[in-house]
């Protein structure tokens, strides 16, 4: 202990004299530091922002917080999509279909044995080669409009009665628990099932759309519109986006098909049988029986695969998309100057980030754990 | 966080550390036997690196100067090729002695970063290229243009201030080097791709098919390249800033690589004080009093430097312009040496 506590000390004066040696050298060196520069105007664009963002306006915060928000979306939509992608192939690897499986191996090996940065600049170029200019823009069907400069869809306007409308979908989904709820109480009572899939489908979809159409349907759409130079209007997906949320989401997939394969076969075959002794089919047995044993060898690996997949966002440097460290350890460092701050609150946000997506995947480990009676 | 953070912090404190040893750049270069440069590594007529590995420009020209004036050998350079992103902090770190690397002066760089500028080598301004397909003649077309630029630099600020400043809108794409910006560029991501005027003219020549593009004739914003040296070493600060003056001063003596010996015998005492042959003026710097003349000697003067890299005699054909001599009508003007 006390070993431990002098250890915790030595390390504790040690981070203060490098964080004070570091203070003084940027003085020596007359190296501005300090967050001083947090409130001063950015002066610069980016080309994808969530929050109301201007070069004229705008600081060196806000666009810190802009970088944050991309890479936030960047990691969200990959994980969701690689998971599933992961989820399906590696079911498919253990198929008895002989194609199936050899195909799923096929593209794991192919795609975790080949660089990511390689893989993203291949899509990179891929799909800006691939996609027409702006004179032979692809218009698809709703009055979307497909070209190199992006994805752009028609941007729906809600009107004032855009609350009642929430409202109603608020209680469509509430409805739809309830009534499964009241299913599951009566097959255990009973033993009969209830259909639920129909009743709730109808009141998430049926309730607001009721709602919607009395109200008079208040919604217009601001539909993208081919200017000279570029589309205007609308909701603007980027290349640079669609092409690592792709990259990463494919790659991260293939490690994440391994992970749920070693998952489903950690759990012994007697389980299979068993289940299919009581009468149960090869679906209902892998979504009843099989999954809920695996996922508790799944979660540990599949949390690594999550926070590989955040990390790994931060490559958007490579083909221009504005993320947190293009942007802000990016421009900002490089307008500012102060390597050491902007580095280092760089890093404190990967952590943050990292440690919460731990944090939250601990809380579904518990959730999938045996539950001792 | 508890084992991480001294380590990053550690490893930043060295780095820094590094720095202030080396507060005496001139003994620490000699001692190494060598001057280490930033430069750009991928710009043609600044800083670029021939098939044969040597390293050509405008830039590297200059480095060599100095390594010519205090070891009397042009070739005792390292060359370290930066991205704009990477290039302050390198000089910060005391990774180079000197930054000539096609860098504009500006006040909050000058002030804030622990650097000095020494002397202007190029009066640039930024300007746009555009594939003559769009026909489009002036910037003040490219309304609601995608524009494809390279991050950290002073072309990015500037972008969103001439596009501001002319009520117009702009969709810029930023990228870490000037190579992915032009690649992207030359894929029809963008419009227009914008840098410094003397880097459009090279990186033109680049592309597949340079006739295909054209440079619009707006200069949107002053450029003054400089090379950068670290704040608070005066001696080397001046032995950077008289390398590019001597070179001006022998220019409009009219001493070259050529005639340099034979100008030793002048009895001009402007080219006597600048050959070293009058004066202790090398001497007060540092270096030997014949560090002019071994300059002019090995890489000529600043007019053949132009010519050779970026002028007539390159295929960039840039004219002088600004950059001619004060007594033709531009901006260079070398002080006396007196």
């Amino acid at each position: 202990m006390a070993i431990q506590i002098a250890l915790v000390v030595v390390i504790g004066a040690l981070a203060y004299g490098a964080a004070f040696n570091v203070a003084q050298n940027l003085a020596r060196a007359h190296i501005a530091s300090g967050f001083g520069f947090w409130n001063n105007t950015a002066g610069f664009d980016i080309s994808q922002t969530l929050i109301a963002y201007s070069a004229s306006t705008s600081t060196f915060g806000r666009a810190f917080w802009v970088g944050l928000l991309n890479t936030l979306l960047v990691a969200a939509i990959g994980i969701v999509l690689a998971t599933v992608l992961g989820v399906v192939i590696g079911i498919a690897r253990l198929s008895r279909n002989w194609l199936v499986a050899r195909l799923a191996g096929g593209y794991v090996e192919l795609i975790r044995n080949v660089p990511l940065l390689l893989q993203l600049l291949f899509w990179y170029n891929a799909v800006l080669k691939s996609l027409p200019l702006l004179r032979g823009s692809v218009a698809l069907p709703g009055g979307a409009i497909l070209n190199n400069r992006g994805l752009f869809l028609p941007r729906p306007a809600f009107g004032l009665d855009f609350s009642a409308f929430l409202t109603a979908l608020l209680a469509g989904i509430f409805g739809a628990l309830v009534l499964h709820n009241l299913a599951r109480r009566r097959r255990e009572r009973t033993g009969a099932e209830t259909p639920v899939i129909g009743p709730a489908l109808g009141l998430i979809i049926g309730l607001p759309l009721i709602v919607f159409v009395l109200a008079g349907s208040p919604v217009t759409f601001s539909m993208p519109q081919i200017g000279r130079f570029n589309v205007s209007g609308g909701i603007e997906i980027l290349p640079e986006f669609a092409a690592l949320v792709f990259a990463l989401s494919v790659y991260t997939a293939a490690f994440i098909a391994e992970v749920v394969r070693a998952g489903i076969l950690s759990v012994s075959g007697g389980q299979t049988e068993a289940a299919h002794a009581l009468g149960l089919r090869s679906g209902a047995t892998l979504r009843l029986v099989i999954f809920p044993q695996a996922m508790r060898v799944i979660i540990p690996p599949l949390t690594s695969q999550y926070l590989n997949l955040i990390k790994n966002s931060s490559l958007a440097v490579a083909i221009g998309y504005p993320d947190l460290v293009q942007v802000f350890a990016g421009s900002v460092l490089n307008i500012t100057g102060q390597a050491v701050e902007v580095i280092a609150l760089t890093m404190a946000v990967y952590l943050a980030i990292s440690l919460f997506t731990s944090l939250l995947m601990n809380l579904c480990a518990r959730s999938a754990a045996i539950a001792e009676r | 966080m508890n084992r991480l953070a001294p380590a990053i912090a550690l490893a930043m404190a060295f780095a820094l550390a590094a720095q202030s040893a080396s507060a005496q750049t001139l003994a620490a270069v000699k001692d190494r036997g060598e001057l280490i440069c930033g430069a750009n590594g991928t710009l043609a007529g600044f800083g670029m690196p021939d098939p044969q590995g040597n390293w050509t420009g405008l830039d590297v020209d200059f480095c060599r100067a100095i390594a010519a004036a205090i070891f009397n050998d042009p070739t005792k350079v390292k060359f370290v090729p930066l991205t704009a992103k990477d290039r302050f902090t390198a000089l910060q770190s005391g990774e180079i002695d000197v930054l000539s690397r096609n860098t504009t002066w500006t006040l909050s760089r000058d002030t804030s970063l622990g650097l000095d500028f020494a002397a202007i080598t190029f009066f640039d301004g930024q300007g746009f290229m555009v594939r003559k397909a769009l026909k489009v003649s002036s910037a003040l077309e490219l309304n609601d243009a995608s524009v494809c630029v390279q991050q950290g630099t002073t072309s990015e600020l500037n972008l969103a201030d001439y596009f501001r400043s002319n009520y117009m809108s702009v969709k810029t794409v930023v990228f870490a080097t000037g190579d992915e910006a032009l690649k992207a560029y030359e894929s029809g991501r963008c419009d227009a791709y914008t840098t410094d005027s003397s880097g459009l003219y090279g990186e033109r020549l680049q592309l597949a098919e340079p006739s295909q593009h054209v440079v619009l004739p707006e200069i949107i914003s002053k450029e003054p390249l400089s090379p950068a040296v670290r704040h608070g070493d005066n001696q080397w600060t001046d032995i950077v800033r008289w390398t590019h003056f001597v070179m001006l001063d022998a220019e409009e003596l009219g001493v070259n690589k050529g005639n340099v010996d034979a100008k030793l015998k002048s009895d001009d005492p402007e080219i006597r004080r600048l050959l070293g042959v009058e004066g202790q003026y090398g001497e007060a710097l540092g270096l030997t009093n014949d560090w002019a003349y071994r300059i002019v000697k090995s890489v000529g003067n600043y007019g053949e430097s132009f010519e050779r890299n970026v002028g007539q005699g390159s295929p960039l054909k840039i004219v002088r312009g600004l950059n001619a001599l004060w007594t033709k009508g531009g901006l260079q003007y070398g002080p006396p040496i007196r």
